[in-house]
Formats: C-alpha cells, sequence, structure tokens
C-alpha cells in the first residue's frame, strides 16, 4: 500500500503547528496504525529529519496511551485504540489526516503529543476508595450484587486515553469523570466518598478547563472501551444528589 | 485545679485541625458553599437550571399550544378564552395578576435558560480553542443547532410579543380582540413565514433539549432511553403540528 499522509507537526508547546504531507510506501495491510508510523518515522530518520512524535505504550488496546484524530474520528474509523487499528481499515492511495486531540485542557506537547495530566487531576481529586492497606480481604466479606459489579466492571474498563474529550465538541470530559465516578459510587468500597468523590471530580474537571456537556454522543461514539452515554445521566444523577445531601466531610 | 491533658489536647488539635485538614486533602475543604452557590458554579449545576428552566416553559408551550386551538372554533370562543386569561383567578386575585403571575415565572425562566446558555457557550468553545483540520459533522441536526436555533426563538419571542400581545406592529390592533389581530398576522406573508420557520426552529430544539434535560436531571438510562426518545420526538412534533395548524389553517381559509 501507498499512502499520503498528512501529519500535524509542532515543534513544541509554544511552536506555532502545521499540517505537513508525507508520503509512506510499502505499507502492509497487516500493520497497526502505529507501526506504520514507526515506518513513516524510520523512513524521516534515514532522510536526517526529525521523526513524528506521538504517545505509545502497550500496543494491546489496554494501557490509553496512545491516541490520534485520524481523518477526524478519535483512534480512526474502527472503535478500538489507535494500536489496535489496522491498516487493512484503509485503501491503496488513501490520504490520512493525522491529528492530536484538541482541548484546551490537553496543550500539545510536541507534534501528536498532548499533555493528559489534566486526567490525573481529576482522578485525584476522588478517584480512589478508602481502603484498609495490608493483606488482601476474604473476598466474600463485602457482598456486592451482581447487576452493581456488573456495572462498576463495565465503567472500570475505562482507559483514560482521553478520545472521549477529543471527539467531544466542547471539548468536555464528562464520560471520563462518568466512568470513575460509576465504578466506584455504585460499589460499597466507594461508599464513604460518595458524595464528595462526584462533587470534587467535577468541580476539577471544570477547572482544569474542559468544557460542558451538551449530549452530542459523540464521546461515546469514540470511547474504546464502549462507556455508554447514559453514564454521563447517572453521574449527573449523583452529582444532583451529593448537592442535595451535602458532602460528608472529615 | 487539675489540669485535664486530654481537654487541652483537644482545644490545641480543634484549632489545628483546618490546616490539618489542607495538609491531608489539598483541595476543596472547609466551608461548605450553599446549594445555589454550588449549582451556580458548576457546569453541571448550570446545566440543571438550563434544564429545570428549559421543562417549564416547554411545559407553558404545550398549555399555550392547546389554548390556541380554540381557533377553529370561532372568534367569540378564542375572544373569550383570551379574556379569562386577563381575568384568571378573580375574584380572588385582582385582575391580570394571574396572568402577570405567569409572566414572571416564564420571564424569570427565559433569562436564566438564556444566562446559563451564553455561559455554558462561552466555556465550551474556549475548551476547543484549535479545530480538526479534517472537518466532519458532528452529532445531528437538531444537537448542532441548539445555540442557533435558540437565538431565532428568543428572537421570535420578542416579534411574537410586538405583534400579538402589546400589538406594536400588528396591522389590526384591535385590543381584547386576540382573533382578528392573529387573522391580521397571518393574512401577511412575512407573518407566516416568521411563524412557521421560529416553530420549526422551537420543534427541533425541543427535541434535543426534552431528552437533553432529562439526562442533566439523571432520569435517563439505558433502559428508559427510548422512551424518553420517543417523548422528545412526539412532543416537538405535536407542538410544530399544533402551532402551525393556526396560520395553514388561516392560509387555507378554514379560520376566517
Amino acid at each position: 500500500m501507498k499512502l499520503t499522509l498528512r501529519v500535524w507537526r509542532q515543534q513544541n508547546a509554544d511552536a506555532p503547528g502545521a499540517m505537513v504531507t508525507y508520503e509512506v510506501d510499502g505499507v502492509s495491510k497487516d500493520m497497526s496504525f502505529l507501526e506504520m508510523l514507526d515506518t513513516l518515522n524510520e523512513d524521516l530518520i534515514l532522510r536526517g529529519e526529525e521523526p513524528v512524535a506521538f504517545d505509545h505504550d502497550c500496543r494491546e488496546g489496554i494501557c490509553g496511551a496512545c491516541s490520534l484524530v485520524i481523518n477526524g474520528d478519535a483512534h480512526g474509523p474502527e472503535r478500538t485504540t489507535t494500536c489496535q487499528l489496522h491498516m487493512r481499515s484503509f485503501t491503496d492511495g488513501d490520504t490520512i489526516d493525522v491529528e492530536p486531540w484538541r482541548a484546551a485542557a490537553f496543550p500539545v506537547v510536541k507534534d501528536l503529543v498532548v499533555d493528559r495530566s489534566a486526567f490525573d487531576r481529576i482522578i485525584q481529586a476522588g478517584g480512589y476508595i478508602t481502603a484498609p492497606t495490608g493483606s488482601a480481604p476474604e473476598a466474600h466479606a463485602t457482598a456486592v450484587p451482581k447487576a452493581d459489579a456488573d456495572h462498576a466492571f463495565e465503567h472500570a474498563e475505562c482507559i483514560g486515553c482521553g478520545a472521549c474529550v477529543a471527539a467531544c465538541p466542547n471539548g468536555s470530559a464528562m464520560l471520563f469523570t462518568s466512568a470513575k465516578v460509576n465504578h466506584l459510587n455504585v460499589l460499597p468500597q466507594g461508599a464513604p466518598e460518595r458524595e464528595t468523590r462526584v462533587l470534587d471530580m467535577v468541580a476539577t474537571m471544570d477547572d482544569e478547563g474542559f468544557g460542558g456537556c451538551t449530549l452530542t454522543g459523540e464521546c461515546a461514539t469514540a470511547c474504546p472501551k464502549g462507556i455508554p452515554l447514559p453514564s454521563i445521566a447517572a453521574m449527573n444523577r449523583e452529582w444532583l444528589r451529593a448537592v442535595r445531601k451535602g458532602p460528608r466531610r472529615p | 485545679m487539675p489540669i485535664n491533658i486530654s481537654r487541652i489536647m483537644s482545644w490545641t488539635f480543634r484549632d489545628l485541625r483546618p490546616y490539618l485538614r489542607g495538609m491531608a486533602l489539598a483541595t476543596r475543604t472547609g466551608r461548605r458553599p450553599s446549594i445555589t452557590r454550588t449549582l451556580w458554579d458548576s457546569s453541571v449545576g448550570k446545566k440543571t437550571v438550563m434544564a429545570v428552566s428549559g421543562l417549564i416553559m416547554l411545559a407553558y408551550l404545550v398549555v399555550h399550544m392547546l389554548g390556541n386551538l380554540k381557533v377553529f372554533f370561532g372568534p367569540e370562543e378564542l375572544n373569550a378564552y383570551g379574556h379569562w386569561l386577563r381575568h384568571m383567578g378573580e375574584p380572588f386575585l385582582h385582575s391580570h395578576w394571574g396572568l402577570w403571575a405567569a409572566r414572571i415565572v416564564l420571564i424569570v425562566s427565559v433569562v436564566a435558560h438564556a444566562v446559563s446558555a451564553y455561559q455554558l457557550s462561552r466555556r465550551d468553545l474556549k475548551a476547543r480553542p484549535v479545530a480538526y483540520a479534517h472537518k466532519r459533522r458532528r452529532a445531528g441536526y437538531a444537537t448542532r443547532t441548539m445555540r442557533w436555533g435558540g437565538i431565532i426563538v428568543g428572537l421570535f419571542i420578542v416579534w411574537h410579543i410586538l405583534d400579538l400581545t402589546t400589538l406594536t406592529v400588528n396591522e389590526r390592533a384591535w385590543e381584547g380582540h386576540p382573533y382578528q389581530n392573529l387573522l391580521a398576522t397571518f393574512s401577511t406573508w412575512y407573518g407566516n413565514t416568521i411563524y412557521i420557520v421560529a416553530m420549526a426552529a422551537v420543534a427541533l430544539h425541543v427535541r434535543h433539549g426534552f431528552w437533553s434535560a432529562a439526562q442533566t436531571l439523571g432520569a435517563g438510562n439505558a433502559r428508559r432511553d427510548k422512551t424518553l426518545k420517543f417523548l422528545a420526538h412526539a412532543l416537538a412534533l405535536v407542538l410544530f403540528a399544533g402551532f402551525v395548524s393556526v396560520p395553514v389553517g388561516v392560509m387555507t381559509g378554514v379560520v376566517s
């Protein structure tokens, strides 16, 4: 396969960036999108040019490090992570636009790499439980209804990649935040911080400069882990409940 | 006098508590702000204000539309209904008090809805300062037109009040005779055009707005989603059909 890539190049956070066109030859249909970019980078290095910077880690679709908006879609045309997107989803001679996540809260560090530490700060605000440390507790000590366990697990699947923010026309982090709130608020282990968690995480989300939710549904469509859109309504419900009841502070 | 160590300790710790707490949890401790403050300062809270004010206006629209249908039963019935609206609640309430109570609720709703929409929109636009080079349609038509549709509806309300409440721009302007006045409006091409375009905007706004309000208020879940979407579509369609039936009735001569 021979492809034309239009890639966002930006030296650093303060430098202006632009879309730069590259030709990539010898692309196999079995390559992942990142392997295709590796091929481009090998070429660039041989020509003495600076390789394209992009985030990646496990390349198994479970770590949430890879990103990239491909032809306007976060993680590209398939509902998976960029590392699990294969070149068989494209055809010979295609022109592919590759851009970084775009959001005020995710500033570009270099080329296609953005700073997603705003997500870490949202997690720090409430994405934890108070649990005694030490040896693991007896697994059956706390009974969790099957439906609740399933609900928690569905939301625990979030890998924090930020595709929801990238896809949202408002750069909103509601789906990400709701994944963690749903995951922990439904479990007995998360109950002590049930109110403070949702209040603090939503407040931090606002402080970090993410936009609000207009329920376009773009986030849930882009999510490689299938976090569903109703999770946002569930978080709103938790938030209103916490405001009504008042947080239980120490 | 015996020295009560634990008492002194508890005083000391009481004084230190805010500082200790500040160290333990770096964020958001201390005095809790009021519920109003929490609502207004949060993007989720401001959406709640939008949802509640939107639902109030939606309920009003349904009542307004049903009242309009009296036009099909002749001038006496509609004009008598108009007369009743001005004297709602009498003799307990003074004339026009009932009407003004409804108007005040609506004015507060419109202002709350518009101010939160403006502030939330500014936040949203600021959160996405750089657009993607690869353009692609995002979300459905009703969703994408919420902001401009809202502005169109807002401008229409001003026109509508000048036309049929204050009668400033009405060609007939016969006070106390809404039937004759609306006949005058819907006998002009611009009266019909403005009205029908605005009702289309209202219908689109309600279609996304009703479902969104349900999500914001936490009423949405996977099981209920189909019902809520159906209700949103039904409300939009019924409102559009009900409102537009009046100018169409005048144009076709059913109402004359």
